[in-house]
């Protein structure tokens, strides 16, 4: 890191449908309550990737404005080696441009970067809904909370791992699992945004960039936290529902 | 009589009966207080008699008012454009969906409508009422939850517009431009447009669209297929429009640049519908002064309300515009349920910074994602749960600029005429 942190947002115009420029936000509102100085950097379609930037973020799209972004990320010589060496959030269409395959509306097979041991496909329905899951390989995080809007799968090969168990929702369209985890990259397909609605993952994601930081409670977040999972997680329901009967 | 004939009185007596029973729920609706009644009307209809919007459209003139913004007061101001000789029938509280259309087919014996249509709905709507014109606004991400993409609700309409006679047309947009090309006749109209985040990709052939400049002097051009920009027959530039040996001065008396492109796609339409003379459609909007509860004034316990709608990022970056030199207390209000759309990350499509250093209160079943958009984008606001009057009572008395997303927008026009 120099003498600010440089949050790489990649192709906000293409894959920024779905308000995930939020987590650059997150990314920097966390950041700088911790005084640490931080700069967003928006990658437009004419740049080139930014070779040193210190956490790469993706984020979801269209169909047609996500084959561009293929298109042109596969252009860029440096960006396979740039997003697998830097800690990455890539979010839905972000996660399937990271994979070895995904597949467009009509069923046609797309090349992705390959970075993710992922094979997209796409499911018979739309997923639209609130999400929940828990999260299998970050322990420090707890339980996600997310908005899913999207069509793709993905199944993992064995160097991938699954993000988090499926609570409620569709997710990686396996009846189980929800985004994947490989090396220093995120991939997922909550939007929310999703590092607004899960601090601990922001922090994750500012941690592996500088290092340990100090505690910051943002009690707004966490009572949105607690409604969203109020709202969606059947665990809790559950719950009030034995406590009713008793 | 043959089996032909039967069939037909068949059809014309249930439509006769479903017409009844629609009128009588209409009234109930109304006695409940339950808005005009023209929803309950026509799901009762539509129930008995599905295809009563195609028979209650034949052999009437039918114009359709659709776009992501915009669009209720573009029907408005085209109504009152028309003027007040022409007999015409509109869905006038912005209801819009199939149950609306049939509702106002059924209550009105009007010859030529003017029928506002949600975008989604646009393409059954064109297929049931076989329209004369369509007149398109704008076209952005919007309750993504329903809609998906915008790309494919931009497919969607150019399906459906091809046959129409002829789209008025907003030709600064692309997916719109792109769309209206599928009817047989285009009247361009160039109104600009501040939001661009929808246009990187040409609708056509999925290639890089660029945009330049705003307002009067914008352009957009793919890069790589010939979609671009059309020549349009009318612009409108600040408040004038011109267009084809003529040149009008909209002065409205609806505030913003947004309501400027909507009267002037309203000018255009009754010019094309009922070659209304673009002065004299001109000089007839000066009347409109609120559309639906949209930039109503009211009073209410000490304060002087503004009350506007921002749906969507495209609405709430026009809106900012239009307060950017205010500095009296706003009330948000936010909703995330059924016409909302369920997933509120859209609000970070948009930067609130302009609000910096305003009084902000939050209500709303979703204030706290508003409340928590607002802090990360250095905007201080309190969350004040309850009704509106319980926010007003936190804020000091007088002018107070309440906005609402759709849902929270209606309940907010209630509450405040109810007082």
């Amino acid at each position: 890191m120099d003498d600010e942190l440089a949050i790489i947002n990649v192709y906000p115009e293409l894959l920024g449908t779905y308000g995930d420029s939020g987590n650059a936000l997150a990314l920097a509102h966390r950041a700088s309550a911790r005084n640490i100085p931080v700069r967003i950097v928006g990658v437009g379609v004419d740049d080139a990737l930014p070779l040193h930037g210190d956490i790469y973020l993706l984020g979801g799209g269209e169909d047609s404005a996500q084959l561009l972004a293929a298109r042109t990320l596969l252009s860029q010589q440096d960006a396979r080696q740039v997003l697998e060496s830097r800690p990455c959030l890539a979010v839905c269409a972000g996660l399937q441009l990271l994979a070895h395959e995904f597949q467009d509306a009509d069923q046609g097979r797309h090349e992705g970067l390959g970075i993710l041991d992922v094979t997209c496909g796409r499911l018979e329905q739309r997923a639209v809904g609130e999400i929940v899951t828990e999260p299998l390989e970050l322990p420090e995080v707890p339980t996600l909370t997310g908005f899913e809007n999207h069509r793709g799968t993905a199944a993992l090969g064995p160097a991938a791992r699954p993000l988090g168990r499926l609570v409620a929702g569709i997710g990686n369209g396996d009846r189980h699992h929800e985004g994947v985890v490989q090396g220093l990259i995120v991939a997922t397909y909550l939007h929310g945004p999703v590092l607004v609605r899960n601090p601990a993952l922001a922090d994750l994601m500012l941690a592996r960039a500088v290092g340990p930081l100090s505690d910051f409670d943002d009690p707004d977040v966490e009572q949105l936290r607690l409604e969203r999972l109020e709202a969606a997680d059947p665990r809790r329901h559950r719950t009030r529902h034995a406590f009713l009967r008793r | 009589m043959t089996d032909a004939r039967t069939a037909s009185t068949h059809h014309h007596r249930r439509l006769t009966l479903a017409r009844h029973g629609a009128r009588a729920a209409g009234a109930l609706s109304r006695r409940l207080r339950h808005g005009s009644g023209l929803v309950i009307a026509g799901r009762v209809l539509l129930a008995i008699e599905p295809d009563t919007v195609a028979t209650l459209s034949r052999e009437r003139s039918i114009t359709l008012v659709s776009g992501t913004n915009g669009k209720t007061t573009t029907t408005s101001l085209t109504v009152a454009a028309l003027g007040a000789g022409a007999e015409v029938a509109t869905n006038r509280d912005g209801s819009n969906t199939a149950a609306a259309l049939a509702g106002v087919l059924a209550s009105a014996d009007a010859p030529k409508l003017v029928l506002e249509v949600d975008e989604g709905w646009l393409p059954w709507a064109v297929r049931e009422t076989g329209p004369e014109a369509v007149v398109l606004t704008n076209l952005s991400r919007d309750q993504l939850s329903r809609h998906h993409e915008v790309g494919a609700v931009a497919a969607a309409w150019r399906a459906a517009l091809a046959g129409v006679p002829l789209v008025v047309a907003n030709a600064d947009d692309p997916a719109v431009t792109w769309a209206a090309l599928a009817a047989e006749h285009q009247e361009w109209v160039a109104v600009g447009t501040e939001w661009r985040a929808d246009s990187s990709v040409c609708p056509a052939c999925g290639s890089r669209c660029t945009t330049s400049g705003s307002g009067s002097v914008s352009d957009w051009g793919c890069s790589s297929c010939g979609l671009r920009r059309p020549e349009p027959r009318w612009e409108l530039d600040g408040h004038t429009l011109r267009g084809p040996g003529t040149e009008v001065d909209l002065a409205l008396d609806l505030p913003g640049r947004f309501n400027l492109a909507n009267a002037a796609m309203a000018v255009v339409a009754a010019h094309a519908i009922d070659a209304v003379p673009a002065p004299a459609a001109a000089g007839r909007m000066r009347a409109v002064t609120s559309v639906a509860g949209r930039f109503e004034h009211l009073r209410l316990h000490g304060h002087d309300l503004r009350i506007m709608l921002a749906k969507n990022p495209a609405g709430w970056l026009e809106l900012l515009h239009l307060i950017r030199d205010d500095r009296h207390p706003l009330l948000l209000v936010f909703n995330a349920e059924g016409v909302d759309g369920r997933d509120p990350s859209w609000l970070y499509d948009v930067s609130f910074a302009p609000l910096r250093g305003r009084t902000v209160i939050v209500q709303g079943d979703r204030a706290t994602d508003l409340l928590v958009r607002l802090e990360h984008d250095g905007v201080a606001a309190e969350h004040i749960p309850g009704p509106l009057a319980m926010g007003l009572w936190h804020l000091p008395a007088g002018r107070v600029d309440v906005i609402g997303n759709y849902s929270a927008f209606r309940r907010v026009v209630h509450e405040a005429r109810r007082g």
